[in-house]
């Protein structure tokens, strides 16, 4: 009985989870312009207006590009800043550890408003040089780099790094053939999350992006505030697609977390 | 001694960049928020912020909506972390993967899906503001709410719980005396989770027609009207509410975990 209830609850959130998204998922392959609206057939011009129509095709690459680019700086940068604070005086390792908490509390739209002032107000760096774009978004995703590899770094075995310079590496041999292949699940982890908060990202986003480009999310509300509808629903099939992705992504994840479980 | 050095260099890149995107701004937005248009020192966008009703209202309504999507959330949440975390499935991972699974998907995309069905409901979406806020908000960041919940319930010490009903506790009062105080953590850093984006998430509000202000949306049209030094005075308010937060947020980490050290 306590079970049922227990079951039933689950379900009711579940419901409410996806409910929405898989009712948009299923008008995306109809030619409805509003989700309940009349329905005369099925079709897949939804999504093939998204890899026909420029400006969708142009948003969506341009939303993909920025997060690997920006993520990739990121995870080098906080890599590195990581491994050096783990090594450095407890000051300054107290000092960077609360640097990098600043972004990690602080609101995306506050991050994103003081990066616009600082470089396109007061240092006049242009919007279309994508740099105040990609400074925002190192800010936003570095720290979470950084959180993620901490914890490796604590676990690993700081003897080996010893024994590799006493058996002859130079410390950047040391570095990159004892010290990091120990940090490679931290560092991925990081590089993931980095990509998803890009990804997700508005506020940083519309305070430095140059005005001519959009992200997903950018180019999302701009258009919910429009009404072509022809955009409107082949959005439905772009957000059934991401879906999709982040299903596979998050299946091929534990699949391969699971065999890596199961060798050691 | 010259490898050690070697080693702690690597945070240096990491450090300047630290101090250049993340603590500059912050003194800008303070330079800002105190100077006029001509860069004299000013209070007239503080005055202006604590005497002007609007702004006074609308952080009113930010925290009115922020607290109501909060403990609209900690309801939901709470029960669904516990049932995940309590129950004896084997596969509880996957079913919280679940749950938390929405977080990967852009908040734009999720937030039209939702609007979409809330239109088929309601009719006219714009003739409930706050109710459809909350729903939108609720929907946004309730992983963000399991997740926290879900981690401290899952390490709560069942042995505490056995003992609890051996000395003769019912199952309400081992609820209210053992496991509910055991996972205020969770509850904490679950509610920071949410209630810090719910005040400046106005991208939300914006897509489900609610055109009230929130925190979030005084910046959005600042930063429309060029307007850097009351933008930066909304900032601070904003910096300031999150510093205090996480205060408070930090004390209750603190003795949780001395509470910790005393179980063991």
């Amino acid at each position: 009985m306590k079970k049922a209830a227990h079951i039933c609850w689950l379900t009711l959130i579940l419901l409410f989870i996806y409910i929405p998204i898989l009712v948009l998922a299923v008008f995306s392959f109809t030619d409805a312009s509003m989700v309940g609206g009349a329905v005369s057939g099925i079709t897949f011009d939804n999504y093939i207006e998204l890899f026909r129509n420029e400006e969708l095709r142009g948003m969506i690459f341009g939303t993909v590009a920025l997060a690997l680019v920006c993520s990739a700086i990121s995870t080098v940068l906080a890599t590195l800043g990581a491994i050096g604070a783990y090594y450095s005086k407890r000051t300054a390792k107290t000092l960077i550890n609360a640097a990098n908490q600043i972004p990690v509390v602080n609101a995306d739209i506050v991050t994103g408003f003081s990066v616009c002032i600082l470089l396109i107000v007061i240092m006049r760096i242009s919007k279309d040089t994508f740099i105040p774009l990609g400074a925002g978004h190192v800010v936003l995703t570095a720290p979470f780099v950084y959180l993620s590899i901490l914890p490796k770094l604590k676990q690993m075995d700081n003897s080996l790094y010893e024994a590799a310079l006493d058996l002859g590496a130079t410390p950047v041999q040391a570095l990159f053939k004892v010290v990091i292949p120990q940090l490679i699940p931290g560092i991925a982890s990081g590089f993931m999350l980095a990509v998803t908060l890009s990804l997700d990202d508005y506020f940083i986003t519309t305070y430095t992006k140059p005005s001519t480009f959009d992200t997903i999310s950018t180019y999302v509300v701009n258009a919910t505030r429009g009404s072509q509808t022809e955009v409107k629903t082949a959005l439905w099939a772009l957000s059934t697609l991401v879906f999709l992705i982040v299903i596979a992504v998050v299946i091929g994840m534990n699949v391969l977390a699971a065999k890596r479980g199961k060798k050691k | 001694m010259k490898l050690r050095f070697n080693r702690k260099q690597l945070c240096i890149p990491y450090a300047v960049f630290l101090v250049f995107f993340v603590l500059a701004p912050l003194f800008v937005i303070l330079y800002y928020a105190f100077t006029d248009g001509q860069g004299k020192i000013s209070f007239s966008n503080f005055a202006n912020f604590f005497t002007n009703t609007n702004t006074l209202g609308t952080l009113l309504y930010s925290f009115s909506l922020a607290i109501v999507t909060t403990l609209v959330c900690l309801v939901i949440a709470y029960p669904t972390a516990y049932i995940l975390a309590r129950s004896n499935l084997k596969k509880k991972y996957v079913l919280l993967l679940l749950f938390i699974l929405p977080m990967w998907i852009n908040f734009t995309l999720r937030i039209t899906a939702l609007k979409e069905i809330l239109s088929l409901l309601e009719g006219n979406i714009s003739a409930y503001p706050f109710l459809n806020s909350v729903i939108g908000m609720t929907y946004d960041f309730m992983p963000f709410m399991i997740l926290p919940l879900y981690t401290s319930l899952l390490k709560l010490d069942k042995s505490l719980l056995e003992a609890a009903s051996d000395l003769g506790g019912n199952k309400l009062t081992v609820f209210l005396r053992v496991t509910l105080p055991l996972s205020v953590p969770g509850i904490i850093s679950g509610m920071t989770m949410v209630l810090l984006p719910s005040m400046t998430n106005y991208v939300v509000l914006d897509m489900l027609y609610n055109s009230t202000y929130i925190m979030g949306s005084l910046i959005g049209s600042y930063f429309s009207a060029y307007d850097w030094n009351n933008g930066s005075m909304i900032s601070l308010v904003l910096l300031v509410i999150i510093f205090i937060v996480t205060l408070v947020t930090n004390r209750f980490s603190d003795k949780d975990s001395n509470a910790r050290g005393a179980v063991l």
